[in-house]
């Protein structure tokens, strides 16, 4: 018999503290397998945000630095610059990226700035409590949205992907998903994909990753894919919204 | 022939697992780990086609596959 599935080398024996049924953990596996195919943990420096993913530096097997709450495209920014034969990616959740980090995400978009970003989007800032993030659904009830989020009272949700992928700056701007094992593949090419555009040189790129906070949706791992499924995928359609 | 290994201290008990092996093999045990999770199983490996959806599925990579 041979192994036909075991843990990457990316990623150390240190166990991940998300929560049972967190898809965080995915999105760290298929990070590094897509690295990893890249060849060599000398090559690559990560970021990690503020919020859950916040020891992602315990995770992976290469160098990181972790960012202040939403700065990780900035000192990914510069970390390229100094580093441009580094693959260099930032990890971080809505509430990171698209609230007090929306400045540096667009930022770093529009100067087309050669690095990678993973963004868990949850909708929810899961670290905290489960306060609002700015992708929560309407309707969905977080702890500062307790009756559901009105568009009236709390704004619409944003959509990352659709409004990066307008600046000239972006190369590849991908939305995919967890919910089931067809998807998790997807989810795995696309990453792959966005680190192949930055070592051919071509810019920003970014993979928005449906994601499940069971713990703070408060349903079971099994419902909250469901949730992603039936629900996450109505208001942030899954595909490709740039690619150049 | 195929095995998967559970690395049960890690597991966590979510199922996710449970809910995408596509021969329903897979199932939480009755025992628990260090952490207090009951762990994920299977009963009957000879029914295992070692496609690996488990370990795929798994958010700690809890799963060895072998075929
Ligand atoms: C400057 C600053 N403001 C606020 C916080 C509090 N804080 C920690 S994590 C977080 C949001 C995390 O949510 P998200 O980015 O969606 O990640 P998740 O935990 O859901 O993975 C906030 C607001 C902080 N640590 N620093
Ligand atoms: S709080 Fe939510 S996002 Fe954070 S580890 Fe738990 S399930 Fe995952």
């Amino acid at each position: 018999m041979q192994k036909v599935f075991q843990k990457s080398a990316l990623l150390t024996d240190t166990p991940f503290h998300y929560c049972p049924g967190c898809t965080h953990g995915i999105s760290h596996r298929i990070t590094a397998e897509a690295l990893e195919e890249l060849g060599g943990k000398q090559g690559i420096i990560g970021v990690a945000p503020v919020g859950c993913a916040v020891f992602a530096y315990n995770y992976f097997n290469c160098d990181i630095q972790q960012a202040a709450h939403g700065r990780a495209p900035a000192v990914a920014s510069g970390i390229k610059r100094v580093c441009p034969d580094k693959i260099v990616f930032a990890y971080q959740g809505d509430g990171d990226l698209a609230s007090i980090g929306m400045a540096e995400t667009v930022h770093a978009a529009a100067r087309g700035e050669n690095i990678t970003i993973i963004f868990i989007n949850n909708a929810i800032y899961g670290m905290t409590g489960g306060q609002m993030a700015p992708t929560t659904l309407i309707g969905q009830k977080s702890t500062t949205s307790q009756g559901g989020r009105t568009a009236a009272l709390q704004g619409n949700p944003i959509r990352i992907c659709e409004m990066l992928a307008t600046l000239d700056g972006a190369s590849y701007i991908a939305r995919v998903s967890l919910h089931d094992l067809k998807s998790v593949v997807a989810a795995k090419k696309a990453v792959k994909k966005a680190f192949d555009y930055q070592v051919a040189g071509k810019g920003f790129s970014l993979v928005e990753i449906l994601s499940t906070c069971p713990t703070n949706w408060g349903m079971t791992p099994e419902n909250s894919m469901e949730y992603v499924k039936n629900e996450m995928t109505k208001v942030y359609p899954l595909g490709v919204f740039k690619e150049v | 022939m195929a095995n998967v290994v559970f690395n049960e201290p890690l597991c966590k008990g979510c199922a996710l697992c449970v809910s995408v092996c596509p021969k329903k093999i897979v199932s939480l045990s009755k025992r628990s780990n260090e952490k207090g999770y009951f762990v994920a199983e299977v009963k009957d490996m000879s029914l295992c086609i070692g496609c690996a959806a488990c370990a795929l599925m798994c958010p700690d990579v809890v799963i060895e596959v072998s075929r």
